[in-house]
């Protein structure tokens, strides 16, 4: 028997509550399938599963407010018998009594039959999306629609009797408030900043979109993300996380991309392995991801994976960002705006579009020596933009 | 009370449609077609490529970079996507 608990979806999650099953009670799950929706303080995610197996018990209901950590599914291992596996409850029985009741898990069958029905429960995905928007519960109301189906008008009026909305910009400025202010309390920053002259990788970014259909067109932050991601593999203390008081190396090189939110606030979701992708391939991941953050669908593991962070500020117009680390990461890394400077190069002063990119690290990883290496190492791979278009395994 | 010949009306509806899927918040009633258009709604480049890219999705329009700068307005974008599609030019 497998327990697969409510997995921590960011450093500031304490606790979140069930949308919305995507699993029934005899469905075959694999690692990465998405088994729930979870509001967190910041966004609806859907959290996906690590293991394999056969769901037997559903042991949260939808509306559940919980703890990170609470069980949530029961799942048979491959081979495991439904019946081996209410033995070993049963045998388990006497220690789980003495552990702390997770808060509202329903083990009776009576409950767990109810939270089958409600995830039965017919509602179109845009109903299910409004719901979500109105921090509306499905299994709460009546539907009016065919054959029982919560209509979008259901939702509404369901949101209107239930008095003023969830104030998510509140729980949001919250949530990064808690994060900052123990990245501020916890770890000992220091920043550095280094001036790059982008005049090759500029020219090389328009030779290549030219002619190109829209499709195919490339923004800058794809080749300066791939070039972070591949300045790190030489700088492993940079990457990875502090945990119980030692470094933890990330198991490879995820980068968070910090994504400011329409309606306030700011999501750094990760994308996986950039140094092995070609440039199109990481525009892509990274409209998607831009996207899909907007839109407050980003799954569980997107949520928890990233081994760093990249942010940039220069659309908005700064030239240097002085970033705080997101814990339980070590380092972030910040760019401007890229502007015309003046720059003196082979003794002349000639006008150069440069940007400014930062370093945030913490001292109990690494020493300014290596980072500032760090920093001339992305410059240096910037000025060789075309060595940055295939991915490296 | 609404004078736009269809073409000019599927028109503006089309591109209101996309911005509205990147920029929900935006009502397009209050937005000036004569002012900035990324002045009087926060895109950054991977919004204002997202919605060129719808666009292109929905009108079958592909706008190279080096027009970007003449899609300052949105009387600029009306006037660049009727001229792309071949639509006799409207009062807007």
């Amino acid at each position: 028997m497998i327990e697969f608990k409510l997995p921590s979806l960011g450093a500031e999650m304490e606790e979140g509550t069930l949308l919305e099953w995507r699993i029934k009670p005899g469905d075959k799950v694999s690692k990465g399938d998405v088994i729930a929706v979870v509001d967190t303080s910041k966004s609806a995610i859907d959290v996906e599963i690590w293991q394999e197996g056969v769901v037997h018990e559903l042991t949260l209901k939808i509306g559940d407010k919980v703890p990170v950590g609470t069980p949530m599914v029961r799942l048979l291992e491959p081979g495991e018998s439904a019946e081996h596996a209410e033995v070993q409850q049963r045998n388990a029985a006497p220690s789980l009594a003495a552990t702390p009741a997770p808060v509202a898990a329903p083990d009776s069958p009576a409950a767990a039959a109810a939270a089958q029905s409600e995830m039965r429960r017919p509602a179109s995905p845009a109903a299910r999306a409004l719901a979500r928007e109105l921090d509306v519960d499905l299994a709460a109301i009546n539907g009016t629609g065919p054959r029982g189906a919560i209509t979008r008008e259901d939702i509404e009026k369901a949101a209107a009797s239930k008095g003023p909305p969830k104030d998510r910009t509140t729980e949001m400025r919250h949530a990064i408030g808690a994060a900052m202010a123990r990245s501020k309390r916890e770890i000992p920053h220091y920043y550095l900043a280094t001036d790059v002259p982008m005049a090759r990788a500029s020219a090389w970014l328009a030779q290549r979109n030219e002619g190109r259909a829209i499709t195919g067109r490339l923004l800058m932050a794809a080749p300066l993300l791939k070039a972070v991601a591949l300045a790190f593999k030489k700088y492993p203390e940079l990457n990875g996380w502090f945990q119980n008081g030692a470094f933890v190396p990330g198991a490879g090189i995820h980068l968070g991309v910090a994504i400011s939110l329409r309606q306030g606030g700011l999501i750094a979701p990760a994308i996986r392995d950039i140094a092995s992708m070609n440039l199109d391939e990481l525009m892509h991941r990274l409209a998607d991801l831009v996207a899909r953050a907007r839109a407050l669908t980003l799954r569980s593991s997107e949520m928890s994976d990233a081994t760093i962070t990249v942010t940039n500020l220069g659309e908005q117009g700064v030239d240097l960002v002085q970033g705080v680390i997101y814990p339980p990461q070590v380092a972030l890394v910040g760019f401007g705006k890229i502007t015309d400077r003046p720059w003196v190069e082979k003794g002349k002063l000639v006008a150069m579009p440069v940007l400014t990119a930062s370093l945030s690290a913490d001292h109990r990883t690494s020493d300014g020596h290596r980072g500032a290496l760090f920093l001339t190492h992305v410059a240096g791979l910037l000025q060789e933009p075309e060595k940055l278009e295939e991915g490296k395994p | 009370m609404n004078m736009l010949p269809d073409g000019a009306d599927a028109l503006r509806k089309a591109v209101f449609d996309t911005l509205h899927r990147i920029a929900p918040e935006v009502l397009p009633d209050e937005l000036e077609s004569g002012v900035p258009l990324r002045d009087q709604v926060d895109l950054d480049s991977m919004d204002w490529l997202n919605f060129l890219l719808g666009l292109h999705a929905g009108l079958g329009v592909d706008i190279p970079e080096a027009d970007y700068m003449k899609l300052v307005t949105l009387d600029d974008l009306f006037s660049y996507l009727e001229a792309k599609l071949g639509q006799s030019s409207v009062r807007r």
